[in-house]
């Protein structure tokens, strides 16, 4: 085996992804399992899975996981990294359960400062339960609780977590990525590596926000998926980092 | 043997640290602020973990990630707060994840008050979460006892791999009382965490080096595995309703009657008997000290003698349903409470003793 170039990432497990077609979490996923193994934290690492359509990804990544009720991810994940420092612990979270039901534990999660790594997927939308509105979604975007477009009159704007989680003094990096093409996903590995090495560092709270892709629920094909990320997500959720202590010093 | 004067929160914060805690995750309620005062000051000596955390919610799912991950681990609140702990309690009990939970007891429903009540009986025996599961409740009757029980009761929730609580109420939070802290408590053989999620690592050895991971999860979305994962929470509880059943008889034979009460009101009970016991009626009690499994082993211990059960509670009437499952229509049950926080005198359950036996007298 001289010659070999690539192979699989020994951070996730010969299980098959349950992804729907032209969906990024697969994209994330091979990502952070990349990082995990390059940092070779794979043996030490705990990983909490969220609810959401990541929901079963204990099955994916090959390290000790918990699985975490709605939005309560960054609560579980405080738990483990405090009775087990030594630990190289993450969360994979979804925008339904990070940005709605668990803003509380992210807000007071970035305020303590937790030495954890947070990876948080924004595909503006609950894809899961079959495409609701979510707090992310998209002015005028239909969902199955926004038939007529999403009324910001009505429900708001969409809230950007990155930008609420990186003026909390707590929070030591935030950064916001896209895996819509190879030159953002090279760019979304080096956040994920980044927030690794930060816990790694003790340098405490780091997140890494995705604009991801749900073509089934966005009633979109895959390509046209990735082309609404580029002319709608990123102009309303733009991407580089939002906060870095490395650089506040 | 050093008897210490002690609050209860404090003697059950101190009993928590014999017990062996490793850190407690918890949120400002009256009246078990103790608690969480005496470890954020004892536990950091003792290089172990306290965590004031942003809301019950997520001090319970602390628990749930540090328990998963082996430790000993503790959270206490009082009633409303316990309510908002249930989702974590559920998840708990589904993941097999151990853990002690205090429930300093408040008047309610709603926001209720801060005086002691009993009226969370339900809450802590039926659980306010969802699904087919039970925690070990333990409730003591005064200060040593709520001592004893909490140190005890990390054992018991590492031997079953499920959440134990703890149901005391306001006043034997707040009162002061000596306490033996060196008592030694039933310890049980307890087996290796080697379910935690420590990392891989943690497991690999020379011999085998290939391990799978470890996984703290409820979840599955295929019903048949779902019910054999429920299955195997049942073979527990039921190895708990043949083993962990607890209770004290109290002077049950020849008695005419036969109080039900536990904690606070079992307290209480005491004197009335005392008074009952001059004026020649013969009363004794059953006091629960374990509400789930609830002890209806003790009602095959009642007398002939006995005319009828009288349930004393400070709530308006929960555990009297368990007393009339266990009691299987055998006797007449009647009932005396007192609820919102008040504590009931010893003259109130001696009249209520009084016109129960006059009624079946008739």
């Amino acid at each position: 085996m001289d010659n070999l170039v690539f192979e699989r990432t020994k951070g996730l497990t010969k299980k098959e992804f349950s992804y729907c077609p032209g969906c990024t979490h697969g994209i994330i996923h091979r990502l952070v399992a990349e990082v995990l193994e390059e940092l070779n934290v794979l043996d030490t690492a705990v990983g909490v899975a969220s609810v959401g359509c990541s929901v079963i990804n204990y099955e994916y990544f090959d390290c000790d996981m918990q699985q975490a009720a709605h939005g309560r991810a960054p609560a579980v994940a405080t738990g483990i990294k405090r009775v087990n420092p030594e630990n190289t612990v993450f969360t994979y979270q979804g925008d339904g359960d990070l940005a709605a039901i668990g803003t509380a534990e992210i807000i007071h999660a970035a305020h303590r400062n937790e030495n954890i790594s947070v990876m948080f997927v924004n595909n503006a939308i609950f894809g899961m339960t079959g495409g609701q509105m979510a707090p992310t979604t998209l002015p005028g975007q239909k969902t199955t609780t926004s038939q007529n477009g999403r009324d910001p009159y009505v429900v708001g704007m969409p809230i950007r977590m990155s930008e609420v989680l990186g003026q909390i003094p707590g929070a030591y990096y935030v950064e916001r990525v896209s895996v819509h093409n190879p030159k953002h996903i090279i760019k979304a590995k080096k956040a994920i590596k980044k927030a690794f090495q930060n816990q790694i560092d003790g340098k405490g709270f780091s997140l890494v926000e995705f604009i991801s892709t749900c073509p089934i629920n966005w009633r979109m094909t895959p390509n046209d998926s990735l082309k609404w990320v580029e002319d709608s997500m990123i102009p309303y959720y733009p991407l580089g980092v939002v906060k870095d202590g490395d650089k506040n010093d | 043997m050093a008897k210490v004067l002690m609050k209860g929160n404090e003697a059950m914060a101190l009993a928590a640290i014999k017990g062996g805690v490793d850190a407690f995750f918890g949120y400002p309620i009256t009246p078990q602020n103790e608690i969480p005062e005496y470890l954020s000051r004892e536990l950091p000596k003792l290089g172990k973990v306290f965590v004031q955390a942003e809301s019950e919610v997520a001090a319970i799912n602390m628990v749930y990630g540090a328990g998963g991950a082996g430790a000993r681990v503790l959270t206490s609140s009082s009633s409303p707060g316990i309510a908002l702990k249930q989702e974590g309690i559920t998840y708990m009990a589904g993941s097999q994840i151990p853990g002690v939970i205090i429930n300093v007891m408040r008047g309610g429903p709603g926001l209720g008050g801060i005086q002691p009540s009993q009226a969370d009986y339900y809450q802590v025996t039926r659980g306010g979460g969802n699904g087919d599961y039970n925690c070990i409740v333990l409730a003591p009757e005064n200060v040593q006892e709520a001592f004893d029980l909490v140190k005890e009761s990390f054992d018991l929730a590492d031997y079953y791999r499920n959440p134990v609580m703890i149901a005391a109420d306001g006043l034997i939070g707040q009162m002061m009382a000596p306490v033996d802290i060196d008592k030694e408590t039933p310890k049980l053989d307890l087996p290796e965490k080697d379910w935690a999620t420590t990392g891989m690592k943690n497991r690999r050895t020379k011999e085998n080096k290939d391990v799978d991971p470890n996984i703290i999860v409820s979840l599955s979305l295929v019903d048949t595995v779902l019910e054999e994962m429920n299955l195997v929470l049942q073979k527990k509880y039921t190895h708990m309703r043949e083993n962990q059943q607890r209770y004290e008889l109290i002077n049950i034979e020849d008695a005419e009657i036969v109080i039900v009460a536990y904690g606070t009101s079992s307290r209480i009970c005491r004197s009335a008997m005392e008074i009952l016991k001059e004026e020649g009626i013969k009363v004794g009690m059953i006091r629960p000290i374990t509400l789930w499994p609830f002890p209806e082993k003790a009602f095959a211990e009642i007398p002939e003698s006995v005319k009828g059960l009288l349930t004393v509670e400070m709530s308006m009437g929960q555990m009297i349903d368990d007393v009339k499952i266990s009691n299987n229509g055998k006797l007449p049950v009647g009932f005396y409470g007192r609820c919102g926080g008040v504590i009931p005198e010893p003259e109130e359950i001696v009249n209520a003793v009084k016109d129960f036996l006059g009624g079946l007298n008739g």
